[in-house]
């Protein structure tokens, strides 16, 4: 038998009882499809006393159009996500991020919500339980010292999640059920903040339910790339989505955010002083410098943190000079 | 809020045949498979989803076994290597796998072939790049995969073979 801790599972079959049961429970947490919670279950890395199931939810599960744009429920899969007809037409780089989420079998029961609330990861946190031992553990799990950056009482665990950076380009919103049964509407870069050790604003109880994605953006040409050790199956070194429209040679709209180089997803700031101007070398390289000077990887994976500089800003280039054609 | 009783009960389907079981809540799909029911033809390989031997089919889809709790499963159709053969005689991707030298060590063979045989109930006519991208959760260190692809394509063929050759 494999190690695993000791807990009892719910499997409410609403929302509201998945949230309200995770606020009534002691040391409880969610899971949908596990793909990478249950990983750091087994590893001991979490330990709760109960486990709250969320994909017994039929109403999480459904992707609907309406004049505001586009609903995806936060049960629905990855492989849901990225063959669906209106993300592939109106929002491409959401597509293409689920379809590079790990492999096609984590993508065939890894939800939504799950990779838009995936925990950080680092060198150091993401072992098992017989190597954090052997390094007395780390700062954000039950150690003192961040061995990334020894001096400093920060983590700087990386945010890795391939969806959220696709769906920050389409300015995304998000749906969270409260333990009150509230339901709240926010812009998805509030689900996040810059701290590795608890890099999401959720509080206990709370539930990402959906996604939404506005129509007025609808059909922006997009892409989203991510740099990674395994082509097959792997978490980001470094990941760009870019939307961008052009009108007449040049700039009309750009957005570009990040993924794997800091302990949130992030929205490149000053990406819109190439509006107006047309893309030429130099407008793309100043992207590129600007979109490098914002990425503060640290070494949080085997691969060097300036080689993974390197690569994002390289990346944001070539997919901005791709879709600008 | 304590509850001390950490077991679900389980009404599922396994390899076609009807189950109920009590199974502890923290129990693996791939213990139950193993232990409780002793069906060790799948593996367990790594501790982190990313080897893919463990991979069965839940509901006719790839899932790995290793990070699938048993009581989620409840209601479910599952589906393990011990499944494929007809009466004795191979099915098509076994087949394959024996004609076209697709296993070597045999560890990561029968993750591999329930992996690919999601794809092919999901897409029979592959090209290389559909096996290439189907088989990416599932990891082989022996045969460097050229083998694998063959023995997929070989099934691919076999199964074209038989409905064509059942039409006429």
């Amino acid at each position: 038998m494999e190690f695993m801790p000791d807990f009892k599972l719910h499997r409410p079959a609403t929302a509201a009882e998945a949230a309200k049961l995770r606020a009534d429970t002691e040391d409880a947490l969610f899971v949908a499809g596990g793909t990478d919670m249950l990983v750091n279950v087994r590893r001991g890395i979490e330990q709760p006393k109960a486990l709250i199931d969320v994909t017994a939810i039929d109403d999480i599960k459904s992707i609907a159009e309406d004049e505001d744009g586009l609903h995806i429920g936060a049960g629905v899969t990855l492989r849901d996500l990225a063959t669906n007809e209106l993300v592939q037409r109106d929002y491409p780089a959401v597509a293409q991020a689920a379809r590079a989420v790990a492999g096609p079998t984590h993508q065939d029961y890894g939800t939504v919500g799950g990779n838009l609330c995936l925990d950080t990861r680092c060198l150091f946190y993401n072992q098992s339980e017989w190597w954090r031992q052997s390094n007395d553990y780390c700062l954000k799990e039950r150690g003192e010292i961040c061995h990334v950056a020894p001096g400093g009482k920060r983590c700087f665990a990386a945010f890795s999640g391939d969806v959220a950076p696709a769906m920050l380009v389409y300015d995304a919103e998000i749906d969270i059920l409260g333990a009150n049964g509230e339901l709240r509407r926010q812009p998805l870069t509030e689900l996040y903040r810059n701290d590795g050790l608890n890099h999401l604003t959720l509080e206990p109880g709370d539930l990402v339910t959906a996604v939404h994605l506005p129509k007025s953006l609808a059909e922006q040409p997009s892409a989203y790339e991510k740099a990674r050790i395994r082509g097959s199956i792997d978490f980001p070194l470094a990941g760009a989505a870019v939307r961008l429209v052009m009108d007449g040679g040049k700039v009309a709209n750009i957005k570009i955010a990040l993924t794997g180089v800091n302990p949130y997803p992030q929205v490149v700031k000053g990406a819109d002083t190439a509006i107006g101007k047309p893309l030429d070398e130099d407008a793309l390289d100043a992207l590129r410098e600007n979109v490098r000077k914002q990425a503060k990887p640290m070494r949080t994976t085997t691969v060097a943190p300036w080689y993974r500089r390197r690569v994002v800003g390289a990346l944001a280039r070539r997919l901005t000079a791709q879709l600008a054609g | 809020m304590t509850d001390t009783d950490h077991r679900t009960i389980v009404s599922c389907s396994v390899n076609g045949r009807r189950r109920d079981d009590v199974v502890p809540d923290n129990m693996l799909l791939v213990d139950y498979l193993r232990e409780h029911i002793g069906l060790t033809g799948t593996k367990i390989g790594c501790d982190g989803g990313e080897c893919g031997c463990c991979t069965v089919l839940v509901d006719g889809r790839p899932r790995h076994a290793c990070l699938t709790l048993a009581a989620v499963c409840n209601g479910t159709d599952i589906e393990t290597i011990e499944a494929l053969d007809r009466s004795g005689r191979l099915n098509a991707l076994q087949r394959g796998f024996n004609e076209k030298l697709g296993a070597q060590c045999g560890f990561c063979t029968p993750g591999m072939i329930m992996a690919a045989e999601g794809l092919l109930r999901d897409n029979p006519d592959p090209t290389e790049d559909d096996i290439r991208q189907g088989l990416a959760a599932n990891i082989c260190r022996c045969t460097g995969y050229v083998k694998i692809i063959e023995a997929v394509q070989f099934a691919a063929a076999e199964l074209k073979n038989e409905k064509t050759g059942a039409a006429a």
